[in-house]
């Protein structure tokens, strides 16, 4: 099989995750809860997981990241924690449902929400940013890549928007983080919402937060701390402020062990090969007659991510034929982001999704590149 | 029977600041270890730094160095 479809999660791990999660399924008891040893090596684990993320993010501190099972769990703590009735926030057509709905939400309980349109090529135009802030503007939550189209956003300068206006500013970093350098500090980023299974290249099930220090989000969930236990209150310091519950260590062993190995490798030198690829496939098959590919590829830097449609044909059928005949896994429909959809024009189609991975060959994109010539082909 | 013996804990408002402690006193080559949190400081569960009672100005120092806040710094029988 070849494996296009590393935006929904990537298929091979470093050989180290695997390592590392069948080493901890092994070895490790509850982390934070208890001092023997088989405790002590799984708090030690996930301890080393939060350093090896700050690290990565460039975080003040490792009490800055809070796991979760995945980016939208995130998305909603950091959405619900921070948002009152009365609150006004800003937020773009590129957003996956993972930010729309807990907005929509939210909405219903009171908060304003206004979301800024993309145009045809999936793009925002960031004067509209500034336009959309009102006296009670609290947020700006923001996608750093949209995982339709693959295009990325500045976040750095909406992060500096956000700092100015003295707004809190929220980034779903689910497509990016991983393969696009993130610094939280230099891009004032108050709130990063990240998954584990994509580009950071750990296992499904984990995820979390970067929470700057200074700023308060109220818990999604409450329970066990494994400190402070007759408190008839959650406790409030991170990154226990945002953790109830039993972590899931055996997953953060696999995500610890898939940052390090990015750290190694060097974000850039990953980045760099996939959008070789990306590009190298993109190329080609935007001469295909018949094939209409989604987005903005004049910057050099967007998501490894060619969206695109195969004359009139239901992206549904494209994408099963690919698995069906050629053994290409991708991904068709909506992929959760309704509004990007609408802005293209793909509401009723869907479109395909070609998403790239460093571990991904030259060969690969060029059997995909012939299919696509194949199936385009007029009857 | 168990031996009680007078130490040094110390005690943190997180997990997360107890692994640090006992990561920045590994890499410093200080006295101490991982244990639970006694009883008659709090009740409940958590973990605390335990050294001998001697370490305390060292283990101040180190966390001072590190801006790792302790919950408090106690000397008991433990």
């Amino acid at each position: 099989m070849i494996y296009f479809d590393n935006a929904a999660t990537t298929l091979q791990k470093p050989p180290c995750v695997v390592q590392a999660i069948t080493a901890a399924l092994c070895s490790m008891g509850n982390p934070g809860r208890g001092s023997h040893l088989t405790a002590l090596d799984a708090s030690r684990t996930v301890f080393g997981t939060r350093r090896a993320l700050a690290e990565l993010f460039h975080a003040e501190s490792p009490d800055c990241i809070a796991f979760t099972a995945n980016s939208t769990q995130a998305l909603n703590t950091a959405i619900k924690g921070i948002l009152s009735p009365g609150d006004h926030v800003v937020t773009t057509a590129l957003e996956h449902n993972s930010v729309l709905r807990p907005l929509y939400e939210m909405e219903s309980r009171g908060v304003e929400l206004t979301i800024l349109p993309a145009d045809r090529q999936g793009r925002l135009h960031y004067k509209d940013f500034t336009a959309a802030i009102r006296g009670n503007t609290r947020a700006i939550v923001c996608t750093h890549g949209s995982n339709l189209t693959g295009n990325l956003v500045d976040i750095g300068r909406i992060g500096a928007l956000a700092r100015r206006r003295r707004l809190l500013f929220v980034v779903d970093a689910s497509q990016t983080a991983g393969v696009f350098p993130i610094d939280v500090q230099m891009m004032q980023i108050d709130i990063l919402c990240f998954t584990g299974h994509k580009s950071l290249l750990g296992p499904q099930g984990t995820g979390g937060l970067y929470v700057r220090p200074g700023v308060s989000v109220l818990p999604l969930i409450t329970g066990g701390s494994g400190v402070q236990s007759f408190l008839h209150q959650h406790p409030s310091r991170m990154p226990t402020a945002l953790e109830a519950g039993t972590l899931n260590a055996h997953g953060l062993a696999g995500l610890g062990a898939a940052v390090r190995y990015l750290l190694e490798t060097g974000v850039d030198t990953i980045r760099e090969r996939e959008l070789a690829l990306m590009r190298c496939f993109y190329e080609q098959v935007q001469r295909i007659p018949g094939i209409m590919v989604y987005g903005d590829f004049s910057p050099s830097q967007r998501c490894p991510i060619v969206a695109l449609n195969v004359r009139d044909y239901d992206s549904g059928v494209v994408s099963d034929t690919l698995a069906a005949r050629y053994g290409i896994a991708t991904r068709p429909g909506a992929h959760c982001a309704p509004l990007m959809h609408q802005a293209l024009g793909t509401v009723k189609q869907g479109a395909v999704r070609f998403s790239f991975c460093h571990y991904n060959t030259e060969e690969e994109i060029q059997t995909a590149v012939a299919a696509l010539r194949e199936l385009a082909k007029e009857e | 029977m168990i031996c009680r013996e007078d130490r040094l804990v110390i005690t943190f408002f997180t997990t997360t600041d107890a692994m640090a402690m006992e990561q920045f006193c590994r890499e410093d080559g200080a006295d101490g270890r991982i244990i639970p949190v006694p009883g008659h400081i709090t009740a409940g569960c958590g973990l605390a730094w335990c050294a001998l009672p001697e370490s305390e100005a060292a283990l101040r120092a180190l966390m001072t160095a590190h801006g790792l806040q302790p919950q408090g710094v106690y000397r008991c029988m433990v």
